[in-house]
């Protein structure tokens, strides 16, 4: 089955500045997409050349199986939802809407009818005669979705559409978005650096950084099972632990011995552990550490460990918010074994 | 298509932009007796002319004194309306702004036109230093202006952080507003000193022997066209460059981003 | 608020209201009683108003007047807005300032100096008319200084650079997402400009347009050095009156019915007009 939208072999420079090396991607139909990344790592240009607003130096971009990498973004069926949300200041949010429709060449009465019906999926029936200064930003970027919806768009392009909201407004918004995804069932691809934001919206979820994709797949799977170094940090928080793969199928570190299968022997690799993966323990083959810092986060502990082994490696684990543990304090802590990920170094 | 377009249009803007200002340093260098075609030179003997005429210089020179004097002075009165009704609810707040700001709204010559009456009631002679007074009065509103709008709420902050540090108000203005500002009112300082340099219609009402650049100019251009007009309106526009290059390198440069 | 603040409020807001009160508002009163009291009439009366409105020659130089700030405003308009537009969409950004620069170089002659140049390119022997002729489109000289159309050109040029300046502004400080929205949602860029950019630079347009109407409409200088004496404009009336005639009340007069003038169009522009604090 080919993608709704695909992208091969996708370059991009900025002068000297390799901004996109080698990106491929695809976005099924009805699904919602997250581009995650810090800033820089290329995850807004990619969103651009997907909207047509900037041409990429190489590569493929195709939308519903037709050549769209040289399109304008007048004809190639995305629309984008700007950062800014970029309504225009002197437009009613009705006229703001209906924008779309009036340069196709649609007549009013349809236009206003489509508008208002829009108006109403993202829950802002409302505001159709009102300038958009008298909005707030959680209604503005509502406007912004209806505007980009209306012209039935196959992808909707959103360009970090929460960004400018405060914290308990983005969550929020953010379920909304869903909701609203799921109403309209059009393809979302949805740029942000917030990793929550990502794992909450996401059915598909695409690391990036320096250009580069460094894991996509469902965010159980990509938070779960991370296939990089990069993406075991970026997205959440993991305890890396250098190691190399001995003979016996297992991988040696400074903490002790752990099963590997299907490397190598001596392949450098990195352990990452989460830190709901740490837990107390008791059995003879304990690390032994002790805690340098506590940080209580109301339903758990955050507790920083310098294992006696191998102080320089900072090991976080979740404890229980009940734990009573002081820095300076020994502690006997293992990892569970499912929750041990090894990368390749 | 559209670039062509866009060339050719800005290149024909530039030409009429740059034409008057061509001829005008050209023809400054003229050899002969009048400055239209053919060009015969170069030659620096109107420029000679213009720096042996003791009328041009001294007027050059109370020029220069007369824009830095009103310019700081406008500055000044600026700077303290503008922070007086910036951090001070004062009843009639907005009139008063208004008040200040109203000669923004008047023509030069009306300014002057009122000046020159006025001052001939009162049987006050014409002066330097009336001209003077008439381009404070141009330039306070505008430097009132320029200051009252940089004056944003978290300075306001800042200087609350002064007072309860123990400052008192004189020290809160000359210790924290005035240096935080500094741009503003460098601005304005320049501004205005650029308006006076070339202000024409005021001193000309209001001086008399002793008078300033423009003013003298207008005198030498009387006589009709003749290139030591072209000479000193030439020095003028190299001043006023190298002046404009280093408000340019020092003041908007060192604003922060 | 204390009681020392508001005093310390007061003082620092007094000497710039007493200059203007002293400077500006009591000169204009006494300019008010004095246009009240005619020179050759005497007394107290209104004659030098009802000369204005019965006196065809001096209505005409209040026409005359309008009709050149008018013109000249449209004109530069005309030409500032392609410009500006070229210059902040068009030319790449690292060349946009010194592009700018360059566009408003000659802000720094001296404004005396400015006028005395476009007479030097317009007079009957001046580049102008030298090009022509040697061009063969031109049999003998023709008049251009001294007419309207050099006060014209003389205006237009400083008010092309000014405008330039404010709808430069006034064009970088939209977000270029409108633009894109626009073209996003199928507009071309004719329909973006008509519909989104032209709107939204309107306020910049008018700012630019009061200022060239009330600096133009005060001129003497371009229209006495460009235009010459065959039409009068009604900086030149007035000035007219001191000069030859010393004629105080009738120059008071004048002046104050061309404020009048200026404050019809101020609160025409008045909504484009507030100064906002940052």
């Amino acid at each position: 089955m080919t993608a709704l939208l695909a992208v091969e072999r996708l370059c991009h420079r900025f002068g000297a500045a390799k901004v996109l090396n080698n990106v491929a991607l695809g976005v099924e139909a009805g699904s919602y997409t997250v581009l995650l990344g810090p800033s820089g790592s290329g995850k807004t240009t990619l969103l651009s050349i997907l909207g047509g607003f900037l041409q990429p130096s190489s590569g493929l971009v195709t939308i519903r199986g037709v050549d769209c990498t040289a399109l304008p973004p007048a004809r190639r069926p995305t629309a984008t939802v700007f950062q800014d949300y970029a309504l225009f200041p002197h437009m009613s949010v009705g006229s703001n809407v209906g924008f779309g429709l009036r340069m196709k060449g649609i007549g009013r009465s349809v236009r206003v009818k489509q508008a208002r019906d829009m108006l109403a999926v993202v829950g802002l029936a409302e505001a159709f005669d009102k300038k958009p200064h008298e909005l707030s930003g959680g209604q503005r970027q509502r406007v912004a979705l209806a505007r980009a919806l209306v012209v039935e768009p196959a992808v909707l392009l959103l360009d970090e559409p929460l960004g400018a909201l405060d914290l308990k407004l983005r969550r929020q918004m953010q379920d909304e978005l869903k909701s609203i995804q799921r109403k309209v069932g059009t393809a979302f691809v949805h740029v942000t650096h917030d990793q929550e934001e990502a794992m909450a919206l996401a059915d598909h979820v695409v690391v990036m950084n320096h250009g580069r994709i460094e894991d996509q797949g469902p965010p159980e799977r990509v938070y779960g099972r991370p296939a990089t170094r990069f993406t075991a940090t970026f997205m959440g928080e993991s305890t890396l632990i250098p190691g190399h793969v001995s003979g016996e199928g297992r991988v040696e570190t400074p903490l002790g011995h752990f099963p590997a299968t299907g490397l190598a022997a001596g392949t450098p690799v990195r352990l990452a552990i989460r830190p709901e993966h740490v837990r107390l323990s008791s059995t003879p083959d304990a690390i032994a550490a002790v805690v340098t810092d506590v940080v209580y986060q109301g339903s758990f502990k955050r507790v920083t460990l310098a294992p006696a082994a191998a102080p320089e490696i900072a090991v976080v684990a979740r404890l229980p918010a009940e734990s009573n543990f002081r820095p300076g304090q020994p502690i006997l802590v293992e990892f569970v074994p499912a929750g041990i990920v090894i990368l390749k170094d | 298509m559209v670039r062509a377009v866009a060339v050719v249009y800005a290149g024909a803007i530039y030409a009429f932009i740059f034409l008057p200002v061509l001829v005008l340093v050209l023809f400054s260098f003229q050899g002969t007796l009048f400055p239209i075609p053919p060009f015969n030179g170069p030659s620096l003997r109107w420029y000679e002319a213009v720096l042996n005429d003791p009328r041009l210089t001294s007027a050059l020179g109370n020029s220069f004194v007369v824009a830095v004097t009103t310019s700081g002075l406008a500055t000044l009165l600026g700077f303290l309306a503008a922070w007086g009704l910036a951090r001070f609810e004062l009843p009639g707040g907005v009139l008063l702004r208004g008040l200040i700001t109203l000669p923004l709204t008047v023509s030069y010559l009306i300014i002057g036109m009122g000046l020159l009456v006025f001052f001939n009631a009162l049987g006050v002679p014409k002066s330097l230093i009336a001209a003077g007074v008439g381009h404070v009065v141009i330039n306070l509103p505008l430097c009132f202006a320029i200051v009252y709008s940089q004056m944003g709420e978290h300075q306001a902050n800042i200087e609350r952080a002064a007072r309860d540090l123990g400052a008192a108000e004189w020290q809160v203005l000359a210790l924290v507003t005035a240096p935080m500002l500094w741009p503003a009112l460098f601005a304005s300082f320049f501004l205005s000193m650029t308006f006076s340099w070339d202000e024409f219609v005021i001193s000309f009402l209001l001086t008399r022997f002793d008078t300033t650049l423009p003013v003298e100019i207008w005198n030498l251009l009387r006589a009709g066209l003749n290139p030591k007009t072209n000479a000193v309106g030439s020095m003028v526009f190299g001043i006023s460059i190298v002046l404009a290059i280093v408000f340019e390198l020092t003041a908007f440069r060192r604003r922060p981003q | 608020m204390s009681l020392s603040a508001v005093r310390a409020g007061w003082a620092s807001i007094t000497p710039a209201l007493a200059w203007t009160l002293l400077f500006f508002v009591a000169p204009f009163l006494v300019m008010a009683v004095i246009s009240l009291h005619p020179q050759e009439a005497g007394g107290f009366s209104a004659a030098n108003y009802t000369q204005f409105f019965a006196n065809p020659s001096y209505w005409r130089a209040l026409t005359n007047s309008l009709e050149v700030t008018l013109l000249v405003t449209a004109v530069s308009i005309v030409l500032a807005y392609p410009f500006a537009w070229i210059l902040a969409t068009l030319v790449p950004e690292r060349w946009q300032r010194l592009a700018l620069m360059l566009a408003v170089l000659p802000f720094w002659t001296s404004y005396v100096v400015r006028s005395y140049s476009w007479l030097l390119v317009l007079a009957e022997k001046g580049i102008v008319n030298d090009t022509l002729i040697r061009l063969g489109l031109l049999a003998e000289p023709a008049q251009i200084a001294n007419t309207r159309l050099a006060t014209i050109i003389g205006f237009s040029h400083f008010f092309v650079m000014l405008l330039t300046l404010t709808i430069y502004a006034n064009l970088k400080q939209l977000s270029p997402n409108y633009r894109k929205a626009a073209a996003d949602l199928g507009a071309g860029p004719v329909r973006a400009f008509l519909h989104v950019v032209l709107p939204l630079t309107l306020p910049g347009i008018m700012v630019g347009a009061f200022l060239t109407f009330v600096l133009a409409i005060g001129d003497y200088i371009t229209p006495q050095i460009l235009g010459g004496n065959n039409e009068l404009l009604m900086p030149q009336l007035i000035m007219m009156q001191i000069g030859r005639r010393g004629d105080f009340p009738l120059a008071s007069a004048l002046s104050i019915i061309l404020m009048v003038v200026v404050s019809i169009a101020y609160v025409a522009c008045a909504r484009w007009l507030k100064i906002e604090r940052a």
